[in-house]
């Protein structure tokens, strides 16, 4: 893992958790489990390679959600996160 | 809850391609399949070459919100990208890729929404702003919006004959340039970086309860980002996208 890597946000890695969930995983709030902070997983930030998704609190920096896409599986690794929240709202163009 | 549609690999066609600088070439593409999206959302592109080896990158759509079959990507040759390599330089008009779209709810415009919208580009960050704009214009928009857009120099400004014509609409749209790498003579537009006085100057202020979308490379998105609140604009108000040559070698 470089420094490199950490160049993009939670936008990046919709993709891939939205093959899976069929939510708007970007507008998803996640509250870090180490410092309280709230944000929306489009601000998180990426560190990604080829073994997997790690997105780290834009506060703190700890890790949030861990994510691996393995051909047709997803495991989610959730330990980082305290709680998610949900609002209703218009997400895809109808 | 949310729901999206759940994503799977459909193929597009490459159907035109138009030069827009010199590294930067808009790819429409045919897709059958699509559902259609809104401005601000992006796609996931996958290259598998004849040995099995696959390459993905996200890239944002710039065709204006909508349901077409045909939508628009515009790209960045990045220098040693594998993939913005291949589309820029080796794809061709009957070709076809595999996407994935379109990603994302949060970095989004409501064309409903009658907040005064401020957009705020580096480079190749104006693609999905441009998806906000081309969405403006075609759905007659005339709340206040502004684009402050930051390219290296003159030549590297992607739509610069498209935003013109769109600023000088008069539907209250404005458009303020700025160049980091020099300027032609007679520049009217600034010449330095984004920062906390060209803000100041150019954006709307946070009274005026602005809908901010911030893109363009890691480091002017947290800059930009950063000088807007402490200019009192609430954290909420502003989203941001990222992007950077190194996603492009994820």
């Amino acid at each position: 893992m470089t420094e490199d890597l950490a160049r993009l946000d939670g936008n990046a890695a919709a993709g891939t958790l939205c093959r899976f969930l069929a939510i708007d995983v970007t507008s998803m709030m996640i509250t870090c489990a180490a410092c309280g902070a709230e944000a929306p997983l489009g601000r998180l930030h990426l560190y990604g390679g080829r073994m997997g998704i790690i997105l780290r609190c834009v506060a703190c920096g700890e890790v949030n959600l861990g994510a691996v896409e393995v051909g047709e599986t997803l495991r989610l690794d959730p330990r980082g996160a305290a709680c998610l929240t949900f609002r209703a709202g218009p997400a895809t163009f109808r | 809850m949310i729901f999206a549609e759940r994503l799977d690999w459909q193929v597009a066609t490459a159907a035109k391609f138009c030069r827009e600088t010199q590294g930067v070439v808009t790819i429409a593409f045919e897709v059958p399949e699509w559902h259609g999206h809104l401005a601000g959302q992006h796609v996931d592109v996958r290259l598998t070459a004849e040995n099995g080896y696959q390459a993905q990158r996200s890239y944002s759509l710039a065709s204006p919100a909508g349901n077409a079959a045909e939508i628009e990507l515009t790209i960045e040759r990045i220098k040693e990208g594998e993939v913005s390599s291949f589309l820029t330089e080796e794809l061709a008009i009957g070709d076809d890729i595999e996407l994935r779209g379109p990603i994302g709810g949060y970095f989004t415009w409501d064309r409903q929404s009658s907040s005064p919208l401020m957009l705020i580009a580096g480079g190749s960050g104006v693609v999905p702003l441009m998806s906000m704009l081309r969405t403006r214009y075609k759905v007659g928009g005339k709340a206040p919006a502004r684009l402050l857009y930051s390219s290296r120099t003159a030549e590297d400004i992607i739509y610069a004959a498209e935003l013109d014509r769109l600023a000088a609409n008069g539907d209250g749209l404005s458009l303020i340039h700025t160049l980091t790498r020099g300027a032609p003579s007679g520049w009217q537009g600034e010449r330095r970086r984004v920062d906390k006085q060209m803000l100041a100057t150019h954006a709307f202020q946070s009274s005026e309860q602005p809908q901010v979308f911030v893109c363009g490379p890691t480091l002017f998105v947290e800059t930009v980002a950063d000088q807007l609140i402490s200019l009192g604009h609430a954290e909420s108000a502003i989203k941001t996208e990222r992007f950077g040559p190194t996603g492009d070698k994820r």
